[in-house]
Order: structure tokens, then C-alpha cells, then sequence
């Protein structure tokens, strides 16, 4: 193959190559022992699953001028509860967040990788990626993990964010392939994810106000916990509630704990007075 | 056979830095001063693109003058060098302190071993929780590095434009009042045009400024003390 610029050795290609924008590009050649998943054992076939605490269900959805992301806080390894104060939803940038479900070590070496990513990019460019470039880098990055998930260590992330030229907030879903799929109106990721989606199903509502938006995600989260064990619900005695993130065109924010404890309460009273099985 | 003729050391160090000096007395000033808010970087650039100043890690920020694919790859380095610090140990172990040695490392070793010395001069600004805390490094094109208080002037005349700032600098100002300093010390040393009666005035659009913002968490909500001020913003600082 003929380059323009005089084939692989040449001076341009050399600099070209070393310019990279893409921090894990450059850290995959000067560094690859710190990118995640890289330690992949080999010779083992077994389930590796039940190893390493797994975080569980992540929700998103739009509202009118944005996106909104939950979680919850509970990571489990097998039946036990690993922790009760795991924050699962990030700020990816200044307009996007993520939210992680998985092998939990992994899930958070992606989530710190994605995040310097993105500024690295914005340093060396002076500019901020595309919605789409962002979404698709890290679907590059869940793809460099396949054999880790193939042994069991899988990462699902969940992305969301305020796309500036299209002035909409957008949610895209991921598989252990790194295939990418936007997905509309709302989306839920994890072992809960069945439960919160049912919930959202009847809960969502096209053009919902971003505090009726936070209680949605919060009751579905609240619907998730019911039935599946590896989800926390709110946690009134020791004060912990979802993480909960709006990206809209002001930026990306993090939604107030009284904000939270306000919404949390309100479901349980609410389902408390209605005093049936569901 | 050509013939190799003998040149002392001490001649070819001299030829290179007279070289390296030429170069960067070319080139228009930049300066980057401490004040209460903050560090402020001003530079005459009339491109609105091609940055002097840029952004390093969440504290720490970078200037230059001379040769601009030059300090370029150095910024674009000293970017990947403090990212992948701090994402190998942690954020706050991401110092002025450590990219400024590596700097002058790199310097250094180019002066003296490549055919031709980087025509550079960098600053290296890190802000602190403190006024005193603050650091300002200069890195010379032969990998020399000061530690310099206050403020730091770089480029073409910086004597007219140190002596101009040692009267209007003063460590109480706010951004606004430093700004102000640093662009009227940049005025102080342009030549007049043509004859034109009358110093020439720098325009906002004449100028690039950036500031690290002291405390950035609790004004903005944002890690990154770094932020590029735009030309409305310098318009209304310089008031005309």
C-alpha cells in the first residue's frame, strides 16, 4: 500500500503515528499494562464471574431539554452484599455521564479511562468530541475487553448525553462486543434492568420536567430492588440513595441528596398507603 | 575528503544559543502573573486557533513563545505526561514541580545533542489553594528552569515589559486588575506604527488570556481551574 506521503517509514507517517489524540491509543503503546483488562489470564475457562463484586442495575432516561441516569448502590459478590455505598453513574465530561454494570474493578478502571479519554481529547484538540465520537470510542473500549468478559469479567456500560448540534439529550446501550445501539426514550442496563424496565415502561412520559424525571428513575430503581437481590433500595436508616445525574445544555449535574431522599420517601409513602402486595 | 574543522564547545554552545535567542526575540510576549483569584496568562496572539497557552492538568498550566510546531509538541507532551501520571497514581500527584524537570530535561537534552535547539521559551503555572502556594516555572530553550515569584515574562523585549510590570503588578489584584497590568505591559514595548504618533493599542482580538481559577470546585462546580477568557469577556476587562 502507497501512502501520499511516502509510505510507512516516512517522516510524516512516523509523526502522524505519534499524534495521536486518543489517550488509551497512546497508553496502548507506551503503557499497555495500565489499560484495563489487559491482565487477561489465559489457560482458565471456568466462570471467573463470581470472583469480583458485580454492580448492578443502572437507568436512563430523556426528558424534555436533557438526559437523566441512576443507579443504585449495592455491588454483590454471589449472595453476599460486597457494598452498600458503590457509585455507579459518572460524569463522563462536561456533557456526558456513564453508568457501569459488571465486574465492578474493571467497570471502574473503563470508567477512569474513558474519563481522561475525553479530556486528553479536549487538551490536544482545544475542542469537544462528537456525542457520536464519544459513544463510539467507548464501545471501542468495552470491545478491548472481550476476553475478559468471555471468562466472565464482563463490563455493560450505559451512556448518555446532551448532544450540543442537535440540542437533545441521547442514550446509547452497549453488549460485551462492544456493539453500539442508541437507544430512545429509556433504557436500563443490569440485573434489575428487567424489573426498572417494566416500570419505565408505564412511568415514562414523553416531555416530563427534570424533577418528575428524577422520580420516575428513582421509583423504577425502587421497582428493580423489590425483585431482584443484587439491587439496593433506598436505604432510610443509613440515609443512602440512588446517584442520580441530568445532562442537559447547561451541562452535566449531580442531583442533590435531599433532592433524592425527597423522591425516595415520597415512593415508599406512596406505596405504603396503597397498602398492596405491588 | 571534506575536512572537519575544530570548533571549541564553548563556541558551538554560544552559536546555538545565540540562535535559540534569535529566535525567540522574534516573537511577541507573553505573561503570566499570580493575584489573588488566581494565575492569569496573557499573550499578544492575534490568532484565535493557534493557542500560546493552553491547558496541562487541573491545576497546571502551560505558555510559550518562538517557534509555534515546536512548543506545540512540547504542550501536546507535557499534556500526555500528566494524564497518564495521574491516571497510573492519582490526580493530586500531577505536579508543576514534576512536568517542569521533565521540560527541562527535554530541553536540555535537545540543546545539546540535536542539530538545532528547540526556539522555545516555556512557563509552566501551577495554582495553589494560597496566593503562596502558587508556582510559575521558565524553562529556557537550553533546558535551564527558574522558579520564579510573582510573575514571568517571556519573549521579544521583556525588559521594557518587566520594567512596565514591576510598577503595575501588585500581589492584592484581582484578575481583572493583573490583566489589565499585563496588557498595558505588552502595549508599553510595541514599536509605534510607521511613525504614528502615539503607543499602538492591543485590542482584545490582539490578545489571548486564560486563568486558573484559585478554587474552581466551589465557583464553578469543575475540578479544571483552567478557562479561556473570550474576547467579550477581555473587552469588558480592559474597558474600551
Amino acid at each position: 500500500m502507497n501512502l501520499p506521503a511516502g509510505g510507512h517509514s516516512s517522516t510524516f507517517s512516523q509523526i502522524s503515528h505519534a499524534a495521536t489524540a486518543s489517550f488509551s491509543e497512546y497508553l496502548s503503546r507506551s503503557a499497555p499494562d495500565l489499560l484495563p483488562g489487559r491482565g487477561s489470564v489465559t489457560g482458565i475457562t471456568s466462570n471467573a464471574e463470581h470472583l469480583a463484586p458485580h454492580a448492578t442495575t443502572i437507568v436512563a432516561m430523556t426528558y424534555a431539554g436533557g438526559v437523566i441516569m441512576a443507579g443504585d448502590r449495592r455491588a454483590t459478590m454471589g449472595n453476599m452484599i460486597a457494598s452498600r455505598h458503590i457509585e455507579k453513574v459518572f460524569p463522563a465530561d462536561n456533557y456526558s455521564v456513564l453508568g457501569i454494570a459488571g465486574t465492578a474493578g474493571i467497570a471502574l478502571d473503563v470508567t477512569r479511562l474513558f474519563q481522561v479519554e475525553l479530556e486528553h481529547y479536549e487538551k490536544i484538540e482545544g475542542t469537544l468530541l462528537s456525542l457520536e465520537g464519544k459513544a463510539n470510542r467507548l464501545g471501542a473500549m468495552i470491545r478491548s475487553n472481550l476476553p475478559m468478559a468471555m471468562q466472565g469479567l464482563a463490563v455493560i456500560p450505559l451512556f448518555a448525553g446532551f448532544d450540543t448540534d442537535r440540542h437533545m439529550g441521547r442514550l446509547f446501550s452497549y453488549d460485551v462486543t462492544g456493539g453500539r445501539y442508541e437507544e430512545l426514550e429509556h433504557h436500563s442496563v443490569g440485573s434489575g434492568s428487567v424489573f426498572a424496565r417494566g416500570a419505565l415502561k408505564k412511568l415514562w412520559k414523553p416531555n416530563m420536567d427534570e424533577d418528575r424525571a428524577v422520580s420516575v428513575a428513582v421509583e423504577s430503581l425502587y421497582d428493580a430492588a423489590d425483585d431482584d437481590s443484587a439491587t439496593g433500595g433506598p436505604d432510610i436508616v443509613r440515609q443512602l440513595w440512588p446517584v442520580v445525574y441530568a445532562v442537559n445544555s447547561a451541562g452535566a449535574k449531580r442531583i442533590p441528596e435531599r433532592v433524592l431522599a425527597a423522591a425516595a420517601e415520597a415512593v415508599i409513602a406512596s406505596r405504603a398507603v396503597a397498602g398492596r402486595e405491588a | 575528503m571534506t575536512q572537519q574543522f575544530y570548533v571549541s564547545p564553548e563556541q558551538l554552545m554560544k552559536d546555538r544559543a545565540d540562535f535559540a535567542r534569535k529566535g525567540i526575540a522574534r516573537g511577541r510576549s507573553v505573561v503570566v502573573l499570580s493575584c489573588s483569584e488566581g494565575i492569569a496568562l496573557v499573550a499578544e496572539n492575534p490568532s484565535p486557533s493557534l493557542h500560546k497557552i493552553g491547558e496541562i492538568y487541573d491545576r497546571i498550566a502551560f505558555a510559550a513563545v518562538g517557534k509555534y510546531n515546536e512548543f506545540e509538541s512540547l504542550r501536546q507532551a507535557g499534556v500526555r505526561y500528566a494524564d497518564v501520571r495521574g491516571y497510573s497514581y492519582d490526580r493530586e500527584d500531577v505536579t508543576a514541580r514534576g512536568l517542569a524537570s521533565v521540560y527541562a530535561q527535554s530541553l536540555g537534552a535537545v540543546f545539546t545533542a540535536d542539530s538545532k535547539p528547540f526556539e522555545v521559551e516555556l512557563a509552566v503555572a501551577e495554582v495553589g489553594l494560597r496566593q503562596t502556594e502558587d508556582h510559575l516555572y521558565r524553562l529556557t530553550f537550553d533546558g535551564s528552569i527558574a522558579d520564579e515569584p510573582d510573575y514571568v515574562v517571556m519573549g521579544g523585549e521583556i525588559d521594557a515589559v518587566n520594567e512596565t510590570l514591576r510598577s503595575d503588578w501588585d500581589a492584592g489584584q484581582d484578575f481583572a486588575g493583573v490583566i489589565r497590568a499585563a496588557a498595558g505591559a505588552l502595549e508599553g514595548h510595541l514599536p509605534d506604527n510607521g511613525g504614528a504618533s502615539g503607543q499602538r493599542r492591543l485590542g482584545p482580538e490582539m490578545l489571548e488570556v486564560a486563568v486558573l481559577d484559585r478554587d474552581p470546585m466551589s465557583s464553578r462546580g469543575n475540578r479544571r481551574a483552567f478557562r479561556r477568557l473570550s474576547i467579550a469577556e477581555v473587552t469588558d476587562i480592559l474597558g474600551d
